[in-house]
This record gives structure tokens, C-alpha cells and sequence, in this order.
């Protein structure tokens, strides 16, 4: 790759996200017509817009293409393992509350390996924001059948197509817990952007899932065009149906993406329904974290 | 730098191993521990759940030993010293997040109350099947550091041992107990906060943006920085170069590889520990570690009575192994005895260390208890004879 | 005394463990002595033979198990005839008199019983037995102190029975020592 890409010319502007990204580690390794990058601009405008101190925000990441996104964002950010970035994220909040701590990771890493600790995470209403982005597929492997692809979609370990039922993320999100529970595709740029904003306003668990294309490996292997034919397909059949009952919500191969806020609700969270219950049981005894009460002082 | 005297039992108490090890635990700073129920090491996270609301810290049940060995990596970077607890079946869940600790300097204490396997094996009796596993049992090249208590006392002491080597070396360190020790009740010694010495975690403190993550210093240990102090860190567990970037050339890969083993070799004198109890003019020497270091004892009385020449070396710390001081060893002797609950872990190290000068005789045992001494005794009887 | 191997027996419930506990921090915490006490795990520990296992000694313990126990505390049927066999030749053997009728009991032994159910119970609360059995244990056998397994009691029951549990053990230990009179006097006692 030539160094002039990156030359910026006379007169233009810096991109106004790039004081948020590691410019030094640029290009980024995703594909042409991949919505990773689209989403992360969103979620650093979100950031930026959102008030929050940076110094005090962590990115948590698995592994996967999405798992890169850690890497790219100028922030305290960690790369973990395959489909454990909610339990490292996990312990990162509860060492510290007074952190925001973001987990930005795809669908086979949050939903199959890492099924189990989303699940308790959302029951724990651990706050924490979840950003899944659900390409449907493994993307960085080559394409192989993930919990998320849909019924008849070929992938590279399902080649004559999936007959497993795919996830439907919100509805178990919500099943389990979560206060905030929306779904967009990477066409709604916007409505990701104040969906984010509103998640990181959130306490407790949030979760977005962002429908993103893989043209690389889902949609020339699935013969439904480029990323720009997904991007069209997105806006042609997403349907807003803020408040929309999650169990409706599922989603086929091609079919029709139902997109909104579906759920936002209060919860006490996994560190103040500990700091409470401790405080009542163990009256004087108990002695929190100073972490821990600084959070809370924060709050009140 | 001392214990915080918050969490510091100071006195005698008649506790177990699994409850010693807790409380080392706490008297080493140690505030957060995610950790899964099993038994035999249940204990030591039963005692934690208890005491960690008063001491400030935090406990959680993880949903399994995968999320437990993750979890205490997050805190670990949030600011905390945090261990996780387990046994064999989760210890085998726990290998590759021994590896990120490893790869990614992260310094966090696993404990592992070993029992007899493989598989579910015998949950309640001990063995010491797991010490292979603690060196290798991730993939991929790296050093940790594993030490091996003999009674409840030592559950204490080691803990906290292991905490600060953890932080002095930024390694994960394996405190590799088993179902005796952390089950049998003795008296154990908690001193005074201010005589407990406890390693600091090594905090950068240069200007920001000269912060480079993983630039050694001189002891090929890098310095370490908290979440939210603005440093803007990056930490992967995928091969780094100094700035903590991903960087896939076999260069990087060659020389953080070889500084993650380098950095136990260049300090393993200062990391090993050993016990040795009459080994200069032996003819041969009982080598332990754990709980074979004490039912050996009462073989190698026996073979002293009767005249035989028997020295005991003890291992406290099993890995690094000691292997300049077995090689020297095994010029002077004619013969070593390994007792172990497995069919031959570190005897094979002795061998390794010995090159050929001195015998190695393996005394094995499958676990499910501890070895007969008079097992011990005829291994000693009969090394000298071939 | 260079080393003594005790074990405890009885059912689930019977504070078993909690007696074995009671004689291992006597010696090892007040009298200075070392103890080694090893709880059995598992299914038995729940079942209905439970036992705990108790070495003191002078010196330093080595091997922590016991071999052939030296000393053994008795308080119910299915205890005694699982574990007596393993008594050492000569050994001493408490029993609860209620509990444990000492058919086939060995002649080697010297054999000790105290009606301590029915003593618990007089004090108002069965659940002392065990304490009972430890202050007449105190007593019979030269192992750990009585001053010791005094304080240990203190120091091991729940906060706010303590009074009663040194009732207990009292009254265990003086007919204890009344039933050694009596046997220094020759007079006939089981």
C-alpha cells in the first residue's frame, strides 16, 4: 500500500473522526463494501457527541473481523480472546466503575463461543454496552455457517445451505435481561449513531446489533451481489418498528430486517444492586471498593 | 511495602489449606477473584465471598472457569491484583487464558487444588497430575512461574508469594495446591501487616505519550499502566511489537517470544526456591515438591537410620525448574528418587537436569491418596543397589 | 508422646467434625502441640458413618493420615463397628453408652462409655453431645490439656452458646474423672 493514500492535501480538513482512531495503524484490514468501518464511524461520533470523559472509556473486543475494531479506536482498548470479551469486560467494570466499558464484537464471537457469557451478563445487567455486529457468517475464517445465519444461506462448513434456526438476537437479549435492546443494519448510519449515543447514556447492559454485509465471503458465495447491493437491500426492506415485540423479530435469509429500539427499560445493575444489598445486610461492615463509591457518589 | 492491615488476620488460627490460601490471598492485596465452584478448591472462593464485602473487594461467581480466567484479566488491568481458583477439569477450561496472561503480561495468580484425574477422576483426593499442565498447558511458547505447597501454613505464605512474583514479573503464577493440603486443617500463622511484604504493582509514570506498553525494562519486565489514566493503551493477544500494535512478521513474533521465555531465564535465580536437608555427601537424594515432600520425610528417617547416605531436596517453586542446581547435584550423587501422585511429570525434568550422571527412580502413584512412606523407603533402598 | 492418631466417628449431624476440629485447635493453638486434621470428603461425609481424623504430636508432622488411630471417639453403631477395627492394639476407645453397644468389643482396648446423650439432654439441648463426649475425652486421655480443650470449645462453638457448651463440656469431663477414680479404686465401672 503507497504512503500517498494517506497524504492529506492542502486545504482539506482532517476527517473529524481521526483524533478518535489510531491513524498510525491505518489501513484498516476491512474489506471494500464490508460496514465494520461505516459502524465505527458511527460509534465515535456517538462518543464524541455522548460527553463522556475518553479518558475513562474502554473498547473491549473478541476476535474477528469486528474483533479488529478495538485496535483501530484511540481509546484504552483490548483485543481479547475468541468469545470472551463480555467476561474480560466483566472484570474490567467491576474493578473500576467509574469506567464506561464498551464490548464491540460479531456475532460468531459474542453468540456461539461466547453465547454462554452474554446470556449471564444480560442477567447480571452488568453495565456494559454490547455492539454485535451480525454478518451472519464467520467472516475472518472464510465464511463458514455461525449461530446467525439464516435457514438456506450457503456458507463455507454448510455448503448445500444452513437447516440450522438461526438466533434471534433481540429476543434473547431481552429475554435474559437487558435494559436496551435495538437493531439497525449499517445503511441506517444515523440511527445507529443516536442508538449508540443513547446505549452509552444507559445503565446497565445495552445492546445493538448492527446487520452488516460480508460481501467477500456471504454475499458473492450467496450470489446477492456486492456491499452495495446489500446496502440497497438493506434500505429496501428494513422495517422501523421502534417497540416492536422482539419475538417477531427474526430475521431470514434475504427476508425482511426488522429494524428500531425495541426495548428500554430500568434495571438495577449487576455493581449497584451489589453495592445496596451489602450495604443493607452488612450495614457498617461492609466496605466497598473506593472504585466502587466513587461511582456511586458520581451518580447521586 | 506491607499488607494493607484491613485484610490481615493477624494470629494463629487452626484453618485448611483451601482457607489459608484465601486469606493469603486477601493479605497480598488481592481484591478481585472471579472463580467457579469445584471441588476440591471450593473452599477457598467460599472463604472469599465471605470476607471480600468487608475488605473491599470484589467477588463473582463467573458462569465458568473460561469467563472466571478472563474475568480476572479485565480487573487485573482495571487496577486490581486478582487471582481465580479451580481444579482439574477447570483448569484444563482456564489453558487459554493462562496464555493471554502470558502474551499479554498480565499479572493475575491461578490456583489450582489439585485431585486426582483425568477427566472427573476422583474430585475429593488428591493428586499431582496437573504439574505438566501448568507449565504447557496453553499453546504456544511462554514461561509462568508454579509454586507447591505442603500444608496449610504455606497456603498462606506462597499466596502471597505468588502475588508478588506475579507483579514483580508480570507472568500468570500457578499456586499448584492439591486436595491434602487444601483440605487438612493446621495451624497457621498469620503475622502482623506490617512484617507481610508485599510486591507493588510496577506503574509507569513517565510522560504519556513516551508510553510504550511492552518496552522492557532492564530486567526484560515492561511497566504497566491502569485503565482510565488516559495512557489510551492498546493490549492484544495476538504477537505485538513494543507499542502493543498486532504485528504478524516473524521478527516481532521472534523477539516478544523470545523476551516472554528470556525474561524467566534471566531471573530464575531470583524466582526459584528450594529446601534442602543434608544433600551435600548424599548418595542419593529424595526430590519433592507438595505434599510428597512431607510423607518422604519419614522414608528418608528410616534409610538415615539404617546408615544410608539420603539428602531431601524440596521444591517450593516447581516451575522454573532448578536446573543448574539438579546438574550440580547429579555429579555428586548416585541416584535421585522422585515420588509423585502421576506416573512421571517432574521426574522427567530430573532426568532431563541429571544428563545421565545420576539414575532417576520414579516413585508413581495414580492419586486418590498420598504415597505409603514405606513405598518412598523401598525406591531409596532400591536406587542403590543398580 | 511422639505422635497420636484419633479419630472421631458418628453420623452426619453429630457434630463429628466440629469435635475433631475442637481437639486439632486445642492442641495446635493452646497447648502448643502440633495437629494435622484431615476431614473426610465425599459421599461418606454425608451419609450416615462420618469421621474426622486428628494427629498431635511434639514434633513437626510428616505424613498426614492416620494409620492405626490410637484413640477413637465413638458415637454411633455404624461407626463403631466400621472403625474399630482399625484401632491400634491397646488403644483407647470412648463411647457414647446410649448410642453403641460394644458387641465383640476387642480385649486389647481400654474401653471408656459416658451416658452423654442423656447429660445433653438434662442440659436442655441434645445438640451438646458431642461437647459432652470432648470434655470426658479431655478427661480419659492424656493427649491435649483440659485448660486447652477448654479454651478451644470457647473458641469454636457459635457465638452465644459458649456457656452452655462449657456446661457440657464440664460435665463431661468430672464424670470422666470420677469414672478414672473409680477404676484407680478398682471398682468394676462398664
Amino acid at each position: 500500500m503507497s504512503e500517498e493514500l494517506f497524504e492529506v492535501e492542502e486545504g482539506i480538513p482532517p476527517n473529524p473522526v481521526e483524533e478518535f482512531l489510531r491513524m498510525d495503524r491505518m489501513p484498516h484490514i476491512w474489506c471494500p463494501g464490508c460496514g465494520i468501518g461505516t459502524t465505527v464511524n458511527c460509534f465515535v461520533r456517538a462518543l464524541d457527541s455522548s460527553g463522556l470523559d475518553l479518558d475513562k472509556v474502554a473498547v473491549v473486543s473478541g476476535i474477528g473481523c469486528t474483533g479488529r475494531v478495538a485496535g483501530y479506536l484511540r481509546l484504552d482498548s483490548f483485543h481479547t480472546t475468541h468469545g470472551r470479551a463480555i467476561p474480560f469486560a466483566t472484570g474490567l467494570k467491576l474493578a473500576n466503575p467509574e469506567l464506561k466499558v464498551i464490548v464491540y464484537s460479531g456475532d460468531g464471537d459474542l453468540t456461539a463461543i461466547g453465547g454462554n457469557h452474554f446470556i449471564h451478563a444480560a442477567r447480571r445487567n452488568v453495565d456494559m454496552t454490547v455492539i454485535l455486529l451480525n454478518n451472519g457468517i464467520y467472516g475472518m475464517t472464510g465464511g463458514q455457517v455461525a449461530p446467525t445465519t439464516p435457514i438456506s444461506a450457503i456458507a463455507s462448513t454448510a455448503p448445500y445451505g444452513n437447516f440450522e434456526e438461526n438466533f434471534n438476537l433481540p429476543y434473547m437479549a431481552e429475554s435474559c435481561g437487558a435494559v436496551y435492546v435495538a437493531r439497525w443494519t449499517s445503511f441506517h448510519v444515523r440511527h445507529v449513531t443516536k442508538s449508540i449515543k443513547e446505549a452509552l447514556a444507559k445503565k446497565g447492559f445495552s445492546f445493538i446489533e448492527i446487520v452488516n454485509p460480508c460481501p467477500t465471503l456471504y454475499s458473492r458465495r450467496n450470489k446477492i451481489g456486492d456491499g452495495l447491493d446489500q446496502m440497497i437491500y438493506y434500505r429496501d426492506n428494513s422495517e422501523i418498528r421502534n417497540g416492536a415485540d422482539t419475538k417477531t423479530v427474526g430475521m431470514d435469509f434475504q427476508g425482511k430486517i426488522v429494524v428500531g429500539k425495541f426495548v428500554d427499560r430500568e434495571r438495577p445493575t449487576y455493581d449497584s444492586a451489589m453495592m445496596k444489598y451489602y450495604q443493607k445486610k452488612l450495614g457498617e461492615d461492609f466496605v466497598p471498593s473506593e472504585e466502587m463509591r466513587n461511582s456511586i457518589h458520581a451518580e447521586n | 511495602m506491607h499488607a494493607d492491615p484491613i485484610g490481615v488476620l493477624t494470629g494463629p488460627h487452626f484453618i485448611d489449606g483451601d482457607h489459608a490460601c484465601s486469606e493469603g490471598a486477601i493479605a497480598a492485596g488481592c481484591r478481585f477473584v472471579a472463580g467457579y465452584p469445584i471441588t476440591p478448591s471450593t473452599e477457598v472462593v467460599e472463604r472469599i465471598a465471605e470476607r471480600f464485602p468487608r475488605v473491599g473487594g470484589v467477588f463473582i461467581q463467573m458462569e465458568d472457569e473460561i469467563a472466571s480466567s478472563i474475568a480476572i484479566q479485565g480487573a487485573v488491568w482495571g487496577g486490581k491484583k486478582a487471582m481465580t481458583v479451580t481444579s482439574g477439569p477447570g483448569f484444563s477450561l482456564m489453558m487459554e487464558h493462562i496464555g493471554y496472561a502470558a502474551m499479554t503480561e498480565t499479572p493475575c495468580v491461578f490456583v489450582d487444588v489439585q485431585r486426582a484425574g483425568p477427566s472427573t477422576g476422583l474430585p475429593t483426593m488428591p493428586a499431582q497430575g496437573d504439574m505438566m499442565q501448568a507449565r504447557w498447558g496453553s499453546h504456544g511458547d511462554y514461561g509462568i512461574i508454579a509454586l507447591s505447597p505442603n500444608s496449610p501454613q504455606e497456603c498462606f505464605d506462597l499466596t502471597i508469594k505468588a502475588f508478588n512474583l506475579a507483579e514483580q514479573y508480570r507472568v500468570p503464577v500457578m499456586m499448584m495446591m492439591d486436595e491434602c493440603v487444601g483440605h487438612m486443617i493446621e495451624r497457621v500463622i498469620i503475622p502482623a501487616a506490617e512484617d507481610i511484604k508485599i510486591v507493588p504493582r510496577r506503574f509507569y509514570e513517565g510522560p504519556k505519550e513516551e508510553y510504550r506498553p511492552y518496552e522492557p525494562e532492564r530486567d526484560l519486565v515492561p511497566l504497566m499502566v491502569k485503565v482510565g489514566k488516559g495512557y489510551r493503551m492498546h493490549i492484544t493477544g495476538l504477537t505485538h511489537d513494543e507499542q502493543g500494535y498486532p504485528n504478524m512478521s516473524v521478527n516481532t513474533q521472534g523477539k516478544l517470544v523470545r523476551r516472554l521465555v528470556d525474561k524467566l531465564k534471566v531471573n530464575a535465580e531470583r524466582i526459584i526456591e528450594f529446601k534442602e536437608d543434608k544433600v551435600e555427601g548424599a548418595d542419593v537424594v529424595v526430590l519433592t515438591y507438595g505434599i510428597s515432600s512431607r510423607t518422604a520425610i519419614p522414608a528418608i528417617e528410616q534409610a538415615r537410620k539404617e546408615g544410608l547416605k539420603v539428602g531431601h531436596l524440596r521444591l517450593v517453586t516447581v516451575w522454573p525448574f532448578p536446573e543448574r542446581r539438579i546438574a550440580e547435584l547429579a555429579g555428586c550423587i548416585k541416584s535421585f528418587v522422585v515420588p509423585e501422585l502421576n506416573f512421571g511429570q517432574i521426574a522427567l525434568e530430573v532426568e532431563r537436569c541429571a544428563g545421565g550422571k545420576a539414575s532417576v527412580h520414579l516413585v508413581p502413584h495414580a492419586g486418590g491418596t498420598v504415597h505409603q512412606p514405606k513405598e518412598i523407603y523401598s525406591a531409596i533402598r532400591k536406587s542403590l543397589k543398580g | 508422646m511422639q505422635r497420636t492418631e484419633i479419630k472421631i466417628g458418628g453420623f452426619g449431624g453429630q457434630g463429628v467434625i466440629l469435635s475433631g476440629y475442637i481437639i486439632g485447635r486445642a492442641a495446635s493453638i493452646f497447648d502448643g502441640k502440633y495437629a494435622t486434621m484431615i476431614q473426610a470428603f465425599g459421599p461418606e461425609a454425608r451419609g450416615s458413618a462420618c469421621s474426622a481424623q486428628i494427629i498431635v504430636s511434639r514434633d513437626e508432622i510428616t505424613y498426614p493420615y492416620i494409620t492405626t488411630p490410637d484413640l477413637m471417639v465413638i458415637m454411633s453403631q455404624e461407626a463403631y463397628s466400621k472403625f474399630t477395627p482399625e484401632l491400634a492394639v491397646g488403644g483407647t476407645l470412648i463411647t457414647e453408652n446410649e448410642l453403641v453397644v460394644t458387641h465383640n468389643l476387642r480385649k486389647d482396648l481400654r474401653h471408656y462409655s459416658i451416658p452423654a446423650t442423656r447429660f445433653a439432654e438434662e442440659l436442655g439441648k441434645k445438640m451438646v453431645l458431642n461437647i459432652v463426649m470432648m470434655g470426658f475425652t479431655a478427661a480419659i486421655a492424656d493427649v491435649v490439656s483440659v485448660e486447652a480443650m477448654r479454651s478451644a470449645v470457647k473458641a469454636s462453638v457459635p457465638k452465644g452458646t459458649e456457656d452452655l457448651n462449657i456446661k457440657a463440656f464440664e460435665k463431661g469431663y468430672e464424670y470422666g474423672v470420677e469414672l478414672l477414680e473409680k477404676v484407680a479404686a478398682g471398682i468394676q465401672v462398664s
